[in-house]
């Protein structure tokens, strides 16, 4: 459960890095891809060679902007790079190109809700940049302190990327989740990222501070925990948890916090201090001379506005309207390809609800066993929608189209073909039905009596008995009816 | 025919015509790079086997292909701060010893689709801070005109080959008068085009929102050829600018009756040599006896120009000089851990000027000072700007003396970088502005070459060049010393 | 003066450059010199004046995202000093030797 600071306000902020799905990385026409051998995607520009020049990719800014749009931003027509200056050996140049105090994407926002699809709150997005990856650093030895050096990999340095800064309106690990959630939900929809966490796309720091009640100053004068590389939801969740009480638990001792930099062990669920304040940043900003000030037209921001998809707060109300539960519309717009899937299925078989069910138990269910998501999904959501219509003709009984369904799923049959070669399609036609039934009655005067004196539970053996005739085929409505039919009617003499 | 008279265009047309093989032109230039070199030491590395590779190249070429080349067989200089594949390049610091870059600067592959043979590499002061050169790591370089003097800097080398006869034209690049310095130090024509005119991809950066590359040649004439050639826009380069490129040549002696020259009192007077002002007014007055109109101006934030540069130019020099690391390229200290790489890698390699502009720059860059040096000056560059913004309301052109004095003696001022830094006074503003300035020579004092400056607005090289054609057409210059040397 | 040795330190730790105590000195004066002269720049008004950050005022041009070939690892490391498995080697890496720190 969330960590409590009894007299104090829990005060986080995130700052999300996703690295943008684009053909070329941001300043050069290497490829932006991932998983390459080492130091096989660079040119001068990306190596920082004496002389190169970094020109811009428009592909970049659209996909920036875009997000900035989706979360509600406002895009500068007027935004500018500038260089953040520090020594690393993954920043090939010294610098990274950034963007400090015209960003472009600002004053955003994004609502969250919990795992049970109810609204939380709404975070405002301060502001949204686009700059430059680093490379990568692969140490020789356990630990960095104890390698004896590193070897640089410059495949990712100059991929794209955009710092999304949130306000400090978060205050507990959970909503942080939540937060992180409905953040990879809306750009998920946008398509601009592969938001692999685990593969770094995105990436997560968390600011954490507690606020005395009563607190009269400016957050800015709080001391301030930044927790930097979160690699997933849960180590963001439990991180940050562990640091709202490690400072509340400080602070009780009348220890201070300080201002500082920690890390945070997965096993141990532990955050660690890297660098305190004395070793603090003067990163130097200067406006980048080699890239003038980036101009965008209003009419392409407004261009860029409209194209934009449905979003998932606006996908949410449409199949709370279309009937479907919180907590299942919850999980159909976390992922854009069920929601796609869904639409498509749903225009095909005309109800929202029964394909929301199907999904959700059984086609989730198959899709999870074979590792595979809706945009693959082996039945195409016409033959969802067509399986579900031969249930409302009493073609199939829900217990026969659950197996049809894992036919279809296995051989990529449509509906049709599946229930041919089964031959599972079920038996409604009265007039055989009856007989079947008539056969089951005169076969049984003993069990027909118990069920005139009354005992219900008899009339059960007989259904199981008309449906054994019937290899399971027989529509169970229609047996049950005419069951209790025939056997309230008189006892006629056999063979009249 | 001795083809080292030959300008430019004489030579690239005898050469294309047929009438002089490439082969000869590099020949009898490599002679001369072997007479002057002891005395001048203007290249850092010859590249005899390359200009005789792409000398047989095009000698061998259909007269279709050469005709196409406007530089076909020019003999050409590059300084050492701009790049070209597979030669090595060390902006004249040890830091780069060694290096050689896998890829081309643009002008120079823009030279040699034009035809041109590029001879060698030139020595400069390192990664172009200094205005003598003596600030190379390698060696110094020895003024054409009188071997006790410096040949002005940074674009040392190539003006003083150019002077020597050791190059018949040479690419240089300017930050706050580094073409345009040594070019009237060592009596040639140096040109700083507009900040955008030519691509930057290749140069090795100085401080990247002054820098420009432009042409040093004997010649108004070879200097406008040579922009036609390294001028337009690259799209590897944000910063250049597409606007058309004038057939600059072409309209070299088309008259320009009535041009107003505006002359600005800050740049005459106090600090500068009588003897250099005196042969810079006598020239205007050439210019006014045949029709010009000198109209007195002011540019009333001058005075502040030099410290606005030299708080500009090394923060953006401190950002640029971060990536001499030791890890990608170039030299690197033992070590044995990270920090002690950075640092003593970046102190074996950087020479003394270039350590004291880092440490300056970074300080006007850091927390805390960022406003008041930084930011201010770049306010101040805006008044900068706008002072010619006004001025060229009422002028088609300002002129002013290139450089406050004659060249000086070698080793009078490398130890007073402050004293060193006010000889840029004439220069930087142009570069501020990013304004085009040529500088021509305008008369001989004690032997020794002055330049005048002539400075216009963005996009006028067209006319800059004009108005230098007129200069020069009024000047008497003396025979080159490669002359003197040869009577 | 304003500029002292300490701060010859500072911005040579920030700047990567080892300087030597005799470099130090001499560094002071040379470097207060001139931040004493740009002190003139203090007698102008600039409250409302924009500052010229760039060259020439002009807009960015922006790139197509098309792929241009890369170069091979080898060509990519052919001027390293240190190279092990295609890849560019640094000594091993101190805490406080991270992104930016800045104080001695």
């Amino acid at each position: 459960m969330a960590a409590k600071a009894v007299g104090y306000d829990v005060i986080i902020g995130l700052e999300v890095h996703v690295e943008l799905k684009t053909r070329t990385k941001l300043f050069c026409g290497c490829e932006n891809r991932f998983g390459a051998p080492p130091n096989s995607l660079t040119c001068p520009v990306c190596l920082g060679l004496p002389g190169v020049l970094p020109v811009l990719n428009q592909e970049a800014v659209a996909k920036a902007a875009r997000a900035g749009l989706a979360l509600g931003c406002t895009v500068r027509e007027i935004s500018k790079f500038d260089r953040k200056q520090y020594f690393y050996p993954d920043l090939p140049k010294g610098y990274q190109i950034s963007q400090y105090d015209q960003p472009l994407c600002e004053h955003g926002q994004l609502a969250i809700y919990d795992g049970r699809g109810n609204y939380v709150k709404t975070v405002r997005i301060r502001r949204i940049h686009l700059e430059e990856d680093a490379g990568k650093l692969n140490h020789l030895g356990q630990r960095l302190s104890d390698a004896a050096g590193s070897l640089v990999d410059l495949n990712r340095a100059g991929v794209p990327l955009i710092e999304i800064v949130s306000e400090p309106d978060l205050s507990s690990g959970e909503e942080a989740r939540w937060y992180l959630n409905a953040l990879r939900t809306v750009l998920s929809y946008l398509d601009i990222s592969d938001l692999r966490m685990e593969e770094g796309s995105m990436r997560c720091d968390a600011n954490v501070s507690l606020r005395p009640h009563g607190w009269a100053g400016s957050l800015g004068d709080l001391p301030r925990v930044e927790i930097k590389n979160l690699n997933s939801l849960r180590n963001v969740e439990r991180a940050i948890d562990y640091e709202v009480e490690r400072q509340a638990t400080r602070l009780a001792q009348g220890l201070k916090i300080e201002l500082e930099t920690r890390g945070f062990d997965d096993v141990s669920g532990r955050t660690y201090s890297q660098r305190s304040k004395e070793e603090a940043h003067d990163y130097r900003y200067f406006p980048e001379p080699d890239l003038p000030p980036l101009r965008l037209e209003a009419a392409q921001i407004a261009a860029w506005a409209k194209a934009l998809p449905p979003l998932p707060d606006r996908v949410r109300e449409e199949l709370k309207a279309a009937g479907l539960e919180a907590k299942d519309a919850e999980i159909l717009v976390q992922d854009p390809s069920a929601v796609a899937y869904f639409r498509a299925a749903w225009e095909a078989y005309g109800k929202a609800v029964p394909v929301a069910n199907w999904m959700l138990s059984d086609l989730a269910r198959l899709l999870n066993a074979a590792k595979r998501g809706y945009g693959d999904a082996p039945v195409p959501p016409a033959e969802l929608a067509a399986l579900l219509t031969q249930i409302d003709r009493g073609v199939l009984s829900g217990r026969m189209a659950k197996e049809v369904l894992e036919a279809m799923f296995e051989r990529g049959e449509s509906a049709e073909a599946a229930i041919r070669r089964l031959g599972v399609s079920q038996i409604s036609d009265e007039g055989r039905i009856r007989q079947e039934v008539e056969a089951v009655i005169g076969e049984h005067a003993k069990v027909v009596e118990d069920f005139r004196a009354g005992k219900e539970k008899a009339l059960a053996f007989l259904v199981g008995q008309v449906m054994k005739r019937t290899r399971g085929q027989a529509n169970p409505e229609v047996v049950n009816r005419l069951l209790r039919e025939l056997l309230s009617e008189p006892v006629r003499p056999s063979g009249s | 025919m001795n083809l080292l008279e030959l300008g430019a265009a004489a030579l690239a047309a005898a050469v294309r015509e047929g009438e002089v093989s490439a082969r000869q032109a590099v020949e009898a230039y490599i002679q001369q790079v072997q007479a002057s070199e002891p005395t001048v030491g203007a290249y850092l590395r010859l590249d005899e086997a390359g200009a005789r590779e792409q000398a047989e190249r095009i000698d061998q070429a259909s007269w279709e292909e050469r005709r196409r080349w406007p530089l076909a067989g020019v003999p050409v200089a590059v300084k050492d701060n701009i790049v070209m594949e597979g030669m090595e390049t060390t902006a004249g610091s040890k830091i780069l010893s060694g290096w050689v870059p896998p890829y081309s600067a643009t002008v120079v592959e823009r030279l040699v689709a034009a035809g041109a043979i590029i001879l060698g590499k030139t020595n400069l002061d390192e990664f172009a801070m200094g205005s003598s050169t003596e600030f190379s790591a390698y060696h110094p370089t020895y003024n054409p005109w009188d071997p006790g003097r410096v040949p002005g800097g940074s674009s040392g080398g190539s003006a003083a080959a150019v002077a020597a006869g050791s190059a018949l034209v040479a690419l240089g690049s300017d930050t706050g008068g580094s073409i345009r310095q040594p070019a009237a130090y060592c009596g040639v024509v140096g040109l700083k085009p507009t900040y955008g005119r030519v691509s930057r991809y290749g140069l090795i950066a100085f401080a990247s929102s002054l820098d420009q590359i432009g042409p040093l040649a004997r010649t108004v004439e070879d200097a406008a050829l040579l922009l036609e050639v390294l001028a337009g826009v690259d799209a590897k380069d944000a910063t250049s600018v597409d606007e058309p490129v004038p057939p600059y040549r072409q309209h070299l002696d088309q008259p320009l009756p009535g041009l107003r020259i505006g002359v600005p009192a800050e740049y005459f007077g106090e600090g500068i040599d009588p003897v250099v002002q005196r042969t810079v007014e006598a020239a205007l007055q050439r210019l006014a006896a045949g029709g010009a109109q000198l109209v007195p101006i002011s540019l009333p934030h001058t005075p502040y120009a030099i410290a606005t540069y030299y708080l500009i130019a090394p923060a953006e020099a401190s950002s640029n000089l971060a990536r001499y690391d030791g890890i990608r390229f170039g030299l690197r200290q033992p070590a044995s851990d990270l920090t002690q790489l950075y640092e003593s890698t970046r102190a074996a390699g950087f020479g003394v000027e270039v350590k004291r502009r880092i440490l300056l720059g970074t300080h006007v860059l850091s927390a805390g000072y960022y406003d008041a040096y930084y930011l201010r000056a770049e306010k101040v560059r805006t008044l900068i700007r706008q002072d010619f913004e006004q001025a060229f309301a009422h002028v088609d052109v300002v002129a002013t003396p290139t450089t406050p004095d004659l060249p000086f003696p070698l080793g009078s001022r490398s130890d007073d970088p402050l004293r060193m830094y006010l000889s840029d006074v004439c220069t930087v503003t142009s570069n501020l502005a990013g304004l085009p300035a040529i500088s021509v020579p305008c008369g001989w004092a004690e032997g020794l070459p002055v330049g005048l400056q002539l400075i216009g607005p963005a996009f006028s090289e067209d006319l800059l060049l004009r108005a230098a054609r007129m200069v020069e057409a009024v000047t008497e210059r003396p025979r080159w010393p490669w002359q003197r040397e040869e009577a | 003066m304003g500029f002292t040795v300490r701060d010859v330190r500072h911005v040579a730790r920030l700047a990567r450059l080892a300087v030597s105590e005799k470099e130090a000195e001499r560094l002071v004066s040379d470097l207060n010199a001139v931040l004493t002269y740009a002190e003139q720049l203090n007698a102008l008004t600039t409250d409302s004046v924009l500052p010229t950050f760039h060259g020439l005022g002009r807009a960015m041009p922006l790139r197509e995202d098309a792929v241009h070939p890369s170069f091979s690892p080898e060509r990519a490391l052919s001027q390293a000093p240190q190279v092990k498995d295609a890849m560019f080697v640094v000594p091993r890496i101190l805490e406080g030797d991270g992104e930016g720190g800045a104080e001695e």
